[in-house]
């Protein structure tokens, strides 16, 4: 693995120079690694030159009373968040901070965001990240400037390219712009503590919470306590708080407010009861009620494992090897988010062979070359 | 004559239709294959009606392997393919060509999986939208998108299409809702994205595939993400003496953190018409807001009380909120008659451009001096809250010439639309209707690198071959395909 300082980095300041600089990698075979902010570790080991959007910041629009956003791709998360919340309006899905996980220096931009469709706790209510990317424009392996969707709500014109790329993760281009739906933030928010819960338990609270009309948006579990978070208009969290508590009334159920909740969900966001474990860790994407077995076949691993997402969410923080893990994580699907020593093979999941063919018929269409961070989603 | 021109078809396909239908009858359940002109003229046009042309045959498959060795049949003989939902399209997306065969997905009907637990409904995808939400009532969940013909509609259809409806405003479109799916590709492979549980773990191929408009694959199964049924819901109706107020009355209510789940606009031109045909109650006035929102009792009353001030600052003609199951009806009985009661007084042409919401009013204005430019009427009901127009062209079918003339008026609504920001189709798709204007909001490599993707994943430009791209501008890619 390159450690960054040790190549070439390219910081292009406008879109057009940054397409004319992949035009003439593509030309010459030189392979790309692309970042934002640098704050996931991960790096394309075959890339021989670092492709940075970091100097392409700014935010080109923002219409608070239309809940649009346009920025550069470079521009910091911290600046977008800040000037939203100026608004009173945030990124509903919640994007995590890496930089508690993984240690890592410099700043989230917006386009490394998009680029790894980064979604946090609210996603189980409000979906993700790639939700709510409204228009994209990048630049793909030849050095084209590509946009597609735009600034609107609601449009279905042509293909929804913006939802391909996010996720991606640079292989199939270069974002240079994004267009997101910002919404307001909930007046009021609340959190509803259960102690002393098994995995079993936890995820049974959370079938019952989000199979009521209470809108909750967040439902987490680790070490024996499951949170359950409801927002709203401050009548509606006291009502919604109300109804849950007579729903779960055989449970031990304490209530934290706002400010405190607020932090507790950022915390649990950024994973912090992780950042000091040693060894690797895993996202394991699974279907909620698979997920006390998955935390069960995990145990002989040893380890820790937490939830999120109502249990669609497993992380799991261990030093097994990685065949082992993704096997005990089975039928769920198990991505690497940090490597240690013990770790190696794949990163990501394997795909089925149909979808591992359209995979990669895909990245050849927008990258012929594979300049574009080579490998970095295969292995 | 209509202004949309198809390719001429290929007259050596049409010659093998015998060699064709006795291929498709070989390998399918005789009740699968439709070939007899007077059964097939059934399926010669969807929605948009001025357009007809009579397929070679329809396949009507029961199964995903049905589907499959429909499509490797027709990919092996180089046949074109038509996928179809219900036909309720409004641009055209499930036009047949002569020379090719439609492959339906209406006889797929099961219901596979209800999981409460895990909130989701896994089912065949020729189950109507409706049907969805009525086998979920007894379980208190419903699925959220809700096209106008949800009725008829079918899963297949919304998910080629992306369909909307008019509560997306709060729950998202179809894309937003739509968990995992099977889908058969032009060679008759088949494959399962995603699945039962949040998110990708590789490249949202998902998100393609939805709103592809049948040009990728036909997709035959799906898992959707379903929601518990809220408490109640109440519609409250504002009315305003001019559309720029109304317009700034949307954006208040949008930007104050009450998030209704619909806000849908009237103009005079629509509200005239539902009063004399429904009698509604309605107040004559320039526009009128229809704003409903969701909870219990108190939830709502709060809300609604919430609207009404902002709404007040704005000098409204009308406030008028439902106080019972029986006056949300009334509320909600004019919007629901516009499109029969525009139907009455003649033919209409239904756009669906989406422009930024901050640019409503002058839309509205520029659409009002279009409407004379072109000496044609004009009305406009709309979902106001996520800016998605749609203006309806009024006109006479039977009068030589009225059709052009009402096209090209919609054609100078949707380049305004994109003019100020916003684009051709917010919720009922390209098709042919919309095909020759997307020069006019892509670039060339824009349209190019879709028009790849299709190479990708069709490489013989058998699915859709003639729909959303402009037919001089697929040219090249469609002859590379098919040499």
């Amino acid at each position: 693995m390159n450690v960054q300082g040790e190549i070439r980095t390219v910081a292009p300041e406008t879109e057009a120079e940054l397409a004319e600089y992949v035009a003439d990698c593509h030309g010459a075979g030189r392979k790309l690694r692309i970042s934002g902010g640098s704050t996931r570790l991960r790096r394309s080991a075959a890339a021989n030159t670092h492709l940075t959007t970091q100097k392409m910041d700014g935010i080109a629009l923002y219409e608070p009373g239309e809940l649009t956003l346009i920025a550069r791709a470079g521009t910091p998360l911290e600046e977008i968040e800040r000037q939203l919340a100026a608004e009173g309006q945030a990124l509903a899905f919640e994007p995590m901070d890496h930089r508690v996980l993984l240690g890592s220096s410099g700043m989230p931009t917006i386009g490394g965001m998009v680029a790894a469709n980064v979604s946090g706790p609210r996603r189980v209510q409000v979906g993700a990240c790639r939700d709510y990317v409204l228009g994209v424009r990048f630049v793909d392996g030849r050095g084209r400037i590509l946009k597609n969707g735009g600034r609107v709500m609601k449009n279905v014109t042509g293909m929804d390219l913006g939802k391909l790329l996010c996720g991606s993760y640079g292989t199939l281009g270069v974002l240079t712009e994004v267009a997101l739906k910002t919404l307001p933030v909930a007046e009021c928010q609340r959190t509803l503590v259960f102690e002393n819960v098994s995995p079993r338990q936890a995820v049974e609270i959370f079938s019952a919470a989000l199979a009521t009309p209470f809108e909750v948006s967040g439902a987490a579990f680790h070490s024996g306590t499951a949170w359950v978070r409801i927002e709203g208009l401050s009548r509606q969290v006291d009502y919604r708080q109300e109804r849950l508590v007579e729903l779960l009334r055989d449970k031990s159920i304490e209530a934290i407010g706002d400010n405190e909740s607020r932090i507790l969900w950022r915390d649990l966001r950024d994973l912090r009861h992780f950042a000091n474990s040693p060894g690797a860790i895993w996202r394991i994407l699974v279907k909620s009620t698979d997920a006390p077995q998955v935390i069960e076949a995990l145990g002989p691993l040893g380890g820790a494992a937490s939830l999120d997402w109502g249990g669609g969410l497993l992380w799991y923080a261990g030093n097994s090897d990685a065949a082992a893990v993704r096997k005990a994580a089975a039928p769920g699907v198990a991505t690497l988010v940090r490597p240690a020593a013990a770790t190696s093979g794949p990163v990501f999941p394997a795909e089925s062979k149909g979808v591992a063919e359209l995979s990669a018929v895909l990245r050849r269409t927008f990258d012929p070359g594979g300049i574009m961070n080579p490998g970095l989603m295969e292995g | 004559m209509s202004t949309i021109a198809m390719p001429a078809p290929d007259a050596a396909i049409i010659a093998r239709k015998p060699e064709i239908v006795a291929a498709l009858a070989a390998a399918l359940p005789s009740e699968t294959v439709i070939f007899d002109p007077d059964e097939t003229r059934a399926y010669e046009c969807d929605a948009l009606t001025a357009y007809r042309c009579t397929p070679l045959a329809v396949v009507l498959p029961r199964t995903t392997e049905e589907v499959a060795m429909a499509m490797r049949i027709c990919h092996q003989m180089g046949v074109p393919v038509i996928p179809r939902g219900a036909g309720t399209s409004l641009a055209g997306g499930a036009l047949p060509t002569a020379d090719g065969v439609v492959i339906g997905t209406m006889r797929l009907r099961e219901i596979l999986e209800i999981d409460t637990a895990n909130r989701f409904i896994r089912l065949q995808t020729g189950v109507t939208n409706l049907a969805v939400s009525a086998e979920l009532e007894p379980e208190g969940f419903f699925y959220a998108p809700d096209p106008s013909s949800q009725l008829a509609c079918t899963i297949a259809g919304n998910i080629a299409m992306n369909s909307g409806g008019a509560h997306c405003l709060k729950y998202g479109v179809t894309t937003n809702n739509l968990l995992g799916l099977r889908m058969v590709m032009s060679d008759g492979q088949i494959v399962d994205l995603g699945g039962p549980y949040l998110g990708a773990s590789g490249l949202d191929i998902l998100g393609l595939i939805c709103g592809s408009e049948g040009q990728l694959g036909i997709v035959t199964e799906a898992t959707l993400r379903i929601l518990p049924r809220p408490e109640g819901a109440r519609p409250m109706l504002i009315g305003f003496d001019d559309a720029e107020t109304a317009g700034e009355c949307v954006a208040r209510i949008i930007r104050s953190g009450v998030l209704p789940v619909a806000i849908e606009y009237m103009d005079d031109v629509c509200l005239r018409a539902v009063e004399s045909f429904a009698k509604a109650g309605y107040p004559d006035c320039a526009a009128v807001l229809i704003v409903e929102v969701e909870g219990s009792e108190a939830e709502i009353a709060d809300q609604i009380e919430r609207i009404r001030l902002i709404a007040s600052e704005l000098n409204p003609v009308e406030f008028r909120s439902s106080r019972n199951a029986d006056e949300s009806l009334a509320i909600w009985k004019g919007r629901k008659s516009a499109f029969g009661a525009m139907g009455r007084l003649g033919d209409y042409l239904c756009l669906d451009g989406t422009v930024p919401v901050s640019k409503l009013p002058y839309t509205l204005k520029r659409i009002g001096e279009l409407s004379k430019e072109h000496g044609l009427e004009v009305a406009n009901v709309f979902h106001a809250g996520d800016g998605n127009m749609h203006p309806l062209i009024l006109f006479n079918a039977n009068q030589p010439g009225d059709l052009e003339r009402a096209e090209a008026f919609g054609s100078d609504i949707l380049r305004l639309c994109v003019d100020v920001g916003g684009c051709l189709t917010g919720e009922h798709g390209v098709g042919i209707e919309k095909r020759d204007l997307m020069t006019k909001q892509y670039a060339p490599d824009d349209m190019a690198i879709q028009m790849e993707i299709k190479g990708a994943l069709d490489p013989k430009w058998l699915l859709n071959p003639a729909k959303v791209f402009p037919l001089e501008v697929s040219k090249p890619y469609r002859e590379a395909a098919t040499k």
